[in-house]
């Protein structure tokens, strides 16, 4: 590999945002017929890096050359003409148009959808795609909207690919399909660097993996010459554990009781359906399943944020009384006395508001206290204080809006006031998605010292072998409703994964 | 890809906060560039001396004491109802309505002028115009506030198109109360009782505005800074998902908020009619319910601000009137340069959030 020319080759790159320093002279090569790991905690500068190779940022100092020649990449299109295409974590496509129409927006030349589609299933073909030109995009799973991106790119004849966590939002059936089709892109020819915060995936796919750590680069090697381990101390700059704790369950008790839940969206399409659990003190709760299969629902259900169509659910109280939650708001509950902490999904859409500061981030939960007409302001800016020295929030300061803060970060913000409110029942979904390694072992550590304190804990995870090792029980959810309930020590992965696409899977074969 | 690279010459880059004292250097020197530029353009297009037309400009509100007075009554209404516009523009809620919300209040101050004399004491009235314009404010401000909160409604279009009925009730009502008959206006009301004048200081007949509206920065500033409910109105004004997720009650957040805004345009309605101008005519708002719409934002909704930006509009406006009379400019002039001041002040937030960067050792080999 040391005579190959590169494909990419970053020399000295900087790039500053205000003070923060978020590339430090890196100095980075990529090569054809090849799969690049891009690996490094959140904030590191990985898809800042990226970025500035897509033409979305321009670097601060340092030179770019394609194939050995020096290039200036100045916009998006630039970076086409130069065949570089980047799949990013948030999909830019048209919900109303159809694949092809999205495929060929903004390309210059006779708009001809035919010779479009039969394009596209040409590039299908080579690679093992499964693209309809003609469905729409509203129409699409998440991971057939990734296909388009994908495809998007190819057929405006990129060669070198970026994909910016692809595999966050994907199954583990459909991660598989991905990287299949990545492998058969790489055997092409093509060069691929893929950003992930899975060890296992960057494993089983990368033929070589470089490092960033706080935006500088440090260093790179063939996959098979190292392990999670080395790379994760890479990353982190000192050796970490890579063991998620389970302690047994202290004394568990019914604390939420949940009976023939059914739910239905605005437009009346069914959520959930007959849903029934219960969820003990002092344990872990896991819920699997596809993305969209009623997990939002249940969890907001239980928030009071969902309206429900029939159906109970019981909070049981440590003298065994009974509050129903049902059609109550996040604040009746509240004044029941029920301490509920609810980590959403959507970060900074709900649980958070992106343009305040940590402070005035902690007060959403506290504001209320007290009898005057005036808001508390030194007590929410003390909790910012603490929450930043104990969960290691990199931040400026306090008063830093927390929009500016990284996935990670913004996370940690989240997960630290929800957890000082102390909870007696914790819903958490997707606590750690886009997190690195190190965060997310920062949040399991903090959610095992939830459970220990004898919350209820409801963790809704994608990641299946995260789920196995962390929960006490798994509730696996199918298009609505509880395809299962199995025990977290000793389940397969296999299973678990069989009785997300199928009622009941083959569990009981 | 055989095009030949170039380097660009420079690219533009985010800053990080700047220190208070360079973003107002930039702002002071874009208020300096925009006076040149004005300058230019008038001794190209006039050939007049730019410097005796900055002095016009100047006396339009310094030159006498009078003229002085009028800057400051003006800058108080303006920001009177500046500062009822930004509680609901902080909640990202667009009340557009403040010129029929104050016009309301004008009208209601008015009926309690005209009809009670004879009925109660002075003081009574006096009381029952300040009762009846916030409120008849706050119930014309809340009607699209209702709709908004219930069905979701959009209350830019709601409360402007609010502010043509105000208009028209108005026009009835100078016909109703026409004084004297067959005039169509309303004319001075009570010229001889002074009754429900509101009571002035000897000396200043515009001091009392002012106080009050100063009074009033100051009460809005801390509420929404400060007090719990300002705080529920950023949160509802940023995310309203999140809003909920606290608990906090949306709809009430918005109606409480747009009646709180259209109460203060009721007090700009009773300060206009009850203490400065002592009638009523359908255009005494004068159009300042839009032109608050301009002070919020550049003030960013900051009541404190907004003091500086309502002079500054208040301040051209007035001297565009001044060198309309003494230079026999057309008034549109004093408005170009108006618009070169604003555009400049405005290009210079830009400078103070990004930085251009010239690209060193464009082409260089290493």
């Amino acid at each position: 590999m040391d005579n190959k020319i590169a494909a990419v080759t970053m020399r000295n790159i900087t790039k500053r945002f205000g003070p923060t320093l978020a590339n430090d002279k890196v100095w980075l090569n990529i090569y054809r017929g090849e799969i690049l790991a891009l690996l490094g905690e959140n904030g590191s500068g990985k898809t800042t890096l990226m970025n500035m190779l897509s033409g979305i940022y321009f670097p601060d100092e340092g030179e770019i050359a394609i194939d050995g020649k020096p290039v200036v990449i100045r916009s998006p299109k630039d970076a086409f003409a130069l065949g570089i295409g980047m799949i990013h974590q948030h999909f830019k496509l048209v919900d109303v148009l159809t694949a092809a129409e999205n495929i060929v927006l903004g390309l210059e030349g006779k708009l001809d959808l035919k010779t479009a589609a039969k394009k596209i299933r040409e590039i299908c073909d080579t690679y093992g795609f499964e693209v309809d030109p003609d469905q729409k995009i509203y129409d699409m799973s998440v991971s057939q909207k990734q296909t388009v991106e994908i495809v998007k790119v190819l057929y405006r004849g990129a060669d070198i690919l970026i994909l910016d966590e692809p595999t966050a939002v994907l199954t583990p059936q459909e991660t598989d399909k991905l990287f299949a089709v990545l492998r058969n892109m790489r055997d092409a020819g093509k060069a691929i660097v893929i950003i992930t915060h899975k060890m296992h995936e960057v494993e089983s796919l990368s033929d070589r993996v470089a490092v960033l750590r706080h935006g500088q680069f440090i260093g790179d090697m063939p996959t098979k010459s190292t392990n999670a381990q080395e790379m994760t101390n890479m990353m982190v700059g000192h050796p970490v554990v890579l063991n998620i704790d389970r302690p047994e369950p202290d004394d568990p008790k019914p604390r939420v009781e949940v009976r023939d839940l059914t739910v239905r969206d605005v437009e009346g399409t069914l959520k959930l359906d007959h849903v029934s659990f219960t969820a003990m003190s002092g344990e872990i709760l896991g819920i699997a399943g596809i993305s969209g299969s009623g997990q939002k629902e249940l969890l907001e259900a239980i928030a009071g944020l969902q309206p429900v169509e029939s159906g109970s659910i019981e909070y049981i109280a440590d003298n065994g009384q009974r509050e129903q939650l049902i059609g109550k708001d996040p604040l009746a509950i509240q004044e029941m006395g029920v301490a509920l902490s609810f980590v959403p999904e959507d970060r900074l859409g709900m649980g958070l508001v992106g343009n305040m500061d940590l402070g005035y981030n902690m007060m959403l939960r506290s504001y209320r206290s007290g009898k005057s007409v005036f808001t508390n302001r030194k007590a929410p800016y003390k909790l910012a204080r603490q929450m930043v020295d104990f969960l290691e929030i990199a931040t400026p300061s306090v008063e830093t809006p927390v929009r500016r803060l990284s996935g990670g970060n913004v996370q940690k913000v989240l997960v630290g006031r929800e957890i000082a409110n102390a909870p007696s029942v914790l819903l958490t979904a997707y606590a750690v998605r886009g997190l690195d390694i190190n965060s997310s072992y920062l949040i399991y550590d903090t959610i095992n010292a939830q459970k220990m304190r004898g919350v209820a804990v409801v963790y809704v995870g994608e990641d299946l072998d995260v789920l196995l090792e962390l929960c006490d029980r798994i509730l696996v959810l199918c298009g609505g409703k509880v395809s299962g309930i199995v025990p977290g020590r000793g389940a397969k992965k296999r299973d678990v994964g069989m009785m997300m696409t199928k009622l009941g899977g083959n569990a009981h074969e | 890809m055989n095009k030949k690279t170039k380097t660009p010459l420079f690219h533009v880059a985010k800053r990080a906060a700047l220190p208070w004292y360079k973003a107002w250097a930039i702002r002071g020197a874009a208020l300096l560039l925009a006076l040149v530029l004005c300058g230019v353009i008038t001794s190209l297009v006039t050939g007049e001396d730019p410097i005796a037309v900055y002095g016009a400009i100047w006396k339009g509100s310094f030159g006498t004491p009078r003229k002085f007075w009028v800057l400051l009554q003006n800058i108080a209404m303006l920001l009177c109802v500046s500062l009822a516009v930004t509680p609901a523009f902080r909640m990202r809620c667009w009340n557009l309505g403040a010129e029929g919300q104050a016009l309301i209040g004008g009208l209601a101050c008015a009926a309690c002028m005209i009809l009670l004399p004879g009925k109660l004491p002075n003081w009574a009235i006096i009381l029952c115009m300040i009762v009846a314009s916030l409120l008849a404010g706050a119930v014309w401000a809340g009607i699209p506030a209702f709709f908004k909160a219930r069905y979701n409604t959009n209350e830019t279009l709601f409360t402007l198109m609010m502010n043509y009925v105000a208009t028209q009730l108005v026009a009835f009502f100078c016909v109703v109360w026409e004084s004297p008959k067959g005039s169509g206006t309303i004319g001075i009301i009570n010229p001889n009782t002074q009754l429900g004048w509101l009571p002035q200081f000897p000396s200043q007949k515009y001091l009392l505005n002012v106080l009050i509206v100063a009074v009033l920065c100051v009460l809005v500033y801390i509420y929404l800074n400060y007090s719990k409910h300002g705080y529920e109105i950023a949160v509802v004004g940023e995310s309203e998902r999140t809003a909920r997720y606290v608990g906090i009650k949306v709809e009430k957040v918005i109606i409480r908020t747009m009646l709180l805004s259209g109460a203060i345009c009721g007090l700009a309605g009773l300060l206009l009619v009850g203490s400065t101008n002592h009638t009523l005519t359908p255009t005494i708002v004068d159009g300042r319910g839009f032109t608050a719409v301009m002070v919020s934002w550049l003030a960013k909704f900051n009541p404190i601000w907004m003091i500086l930006t309502s002079f500054l509009l208040v301040f051209l406006g007035r001297g565009a009137g001044e060198i309309a009379t003494k230079f026999g400019l057309n008034r549109s002039f004093g408005d170009i340069l108006t618009g070169v001041i604003l555009f400049c002040i405005i290009g210079s937030e830009f400078f103070i959030n990004y930085e251009i960067k010239f690209t060193r050792g464009a082409g260089k080999e290493d």
